[in-house]
């Protein structure tokens, strides 16, 4: 445990991280998903994590969202142990279709997260408007869920997670279903919410490439238990750029150092 | 499609035909048949001295009384159940008892506590009710997509409006279901209630009409039970298809 302080201290300086694992581990049912993780997240740092399947990417990123309890450690928000979800911290789940509410329209989705919050009726239409332009959706607001594409409604996801005004973004595999264009697209457009709205980000992804393109670290999770195998800082130039961040030698170093580290972990 | 449900009628109304045919060629004298021309011609007077809407009138009061208690109440126990494991351990064994006493076994307590009338027959009709919807209701619940709960949870929903907002609408496609069942058991026992021993509704009518020597007028009642019977069914189903097409079929889908 003061290693592991010691070691955060040495990364952040005396910053205090946003979100701190601290000698983490979780066991479900009789199965221990993940081990002594410790890990700092700095306040608008935009941190990936990667890692072969049934590596307890996701599970890392549900401990972060208070969805789960660890076993053992402890999570902290901003200083404060984390003992159920936030209204400051929200979630982008990769089953959109699932994470939606289908007899809610768009706004009535947005709407949501609105209500939650306590915001007055009255209020909300302003906002609602506002949110679905800020992720490309202006006029959609009356279309039912089952009548938009995959991007769109992962967009509407998103817009509901804005509503939140969160300080932090957790992002699950949120692009794994998309053909490659909209994922590109959608890729831009959080980094420019992000760099918008300041947020800290934490976004699982199983695409090594997508990692290295909108991190400012990326992380390799260790399988069986899931655990730190890796550490990297993108040093690559803001904003990026789809074709010129990914001709940047320093990109195709890290992506093959990622690689290299993915494809020891699945031997 | 029309062509087919023309064809499906072949065959009930040549039987029809048939048996008019018998009756006359036989001079048929029953107590317990009639020919189906003198059945239409008993529910046409029925329906001109407005007899038998009066009785339509107390059954459906009765049983729609009965079935809004009843699903109230299922739905309420439902929910509750699928909500939390611990009370629905806790409630499994009382529930599990008294569900397969038969409704209609309740009538000589019913009639001790409560006399004739339309209390009596509620009653029963409600109890019978509450099962379905309350089984449905909790599996309804049970089967709901965890990632809704999560988003939820994730959100900080209060719970009422947990309860209110995801909960009620998620299951609601398949608590109608539960309804639409409850409603056919709700027409079934108060008419079995009035058989047995009411004095008001159709049941009581049949009786009437048997014990007139009657069975002309007591098979119209049994027609016009059969016709409102199966109207509120197709009410039920057109009403289901409205309201649920779009969330029933991407519930199934996902």
């Amino acid at each position: 445990m003061a290693s592991a302080a010691k070691r955060l201290e040495a990364v952040y300086g005396t910053a205090t991280p946003q979100i701190a694992f601290d000698g983490v581990t979780l066991v479900l049912g009789g199965k221990t998903i993940i081990e002594n993780l410790s890990l700092g997240v700095r306040p608008g740092e935009f941190l990936c994590i990667v890692g072969a399947s049934g590596c307890g990417k996701t599970t890392a990123l549900r401990l972060a969202a208070g969805l789960y309890q660890p076993t053992s450690g402890k999570v902290n928000f901003d200083g404060q142990p984390m003992r159920e979800p936030r209204r400051e911290i929200a979630i982008v789940f990769q089953d959109y279709g699932k994470a939606l509410l289908p007899w809610r329209t768009a706004a009535g989705n947005v709407s949501l997260a609105l209500e939650a919050g306590g915001m007055p009726s009255a209020e909300r239409p302003a906002r609602i408007e506002e949110l679905l332009r800020t992720v490309g959706l202006p006029g959609h607001a009356g279309k039912y869920p089952s009548e938009m594409s995959g991007g769109m409604q992962q967009r509407l996801q998103i817009a509901r997670c804005l509503a939140q005004e969160p300080k932090t973004l957790l992002m699950d595999e949120p692009f794994g279903a998309l053909d490659a264009m909209t994922r590109q697209g959608l890729q831009d457009e959080v980094l420019s919410l992000v760099a918008a709205s300041g947020a800290t980000v934490i976004f699982v992804t199983h695409d090594l490439d997508e990692a290295i393109y909108l991190g400012d670290r990326v992380i390799g999770l260790l399988p069986h238990p899931g655990r730190i195998g890796i550490e990297l800082s993108v040093n690559l130039p803001r904003p990026r750029d789809q074709l010129s961040t990914r001709e940047h030698p320093e990109f195709l170093r890290l992506r093959r150092q990622l690689f290299d580290f993915i494809k020891a972990t699945e031997q | 499609m029309r062509a087919n449900s023309a064809k499906a009628l072949v065959l009930p109304l040549a039987v029809l035909v048939a048996f008019e045919v018998w009756a006359r060629a036989t001079h048929l004298q029953s107590d317990s048949l009639a020919p189906p021309s003198e059945i239409v011609m008993a529910l046409f007077g029925a329906f001109a001295d407005l007899s038998i809407l009066t009785a339509t009138r107390d059954t459906l009061f009765s049983a729609f009384a009965g079935l809004a208690i009843g699903t109230t109440i299922g739905l309420a126990f439902g929910i509750a159940f699928g909500i939390s494991d611990t009370l629905d351990r806790l409630m499994e064994v009382t529930v599990e008892a008294i569900r397969p006493i038969p409704s209609i076994a309740l009538l000589p307590i019913a009639l001790i506590a409560l006399g004739f009338g339309y209390r009596m027959e509620i009653v029963i009709v409600a109890f019978a009710c509450v099962w379905p919807v309350l089984i449905l209701s909790r599996a309804a619940v049970r089967s709901i997509e965890p990632r809704l709960m999560e988003v939820a949870r994730a959100l900080r929903l209060p719970s009422a409006q947990r309860v209110w907002k995801i909960i009620i609408p998620a299951a609601l496609p398949r608590i109608f279901v539960a309804f639409r069942l409850s409603a056919g058991i709700a027409l079934i026992v108060a008419v079995t209630v009035e058989i047995a021993i009411n004095p008001l509704g159709l049941g009581a009518g049949i009786m009437l009409a048997q014990q007139a020597l009657r069975p002309d007028l007591m098979l119209a009642y049994l027609v016009w039970i059969g016709v409102i019977g199966y109207a509120l069914n197709v009410l039920l189903v057109v009403a289901q298809n409205r309201l649920f097409g779009r969330a029933a079929l991407s519930g199934d889908g996902a």
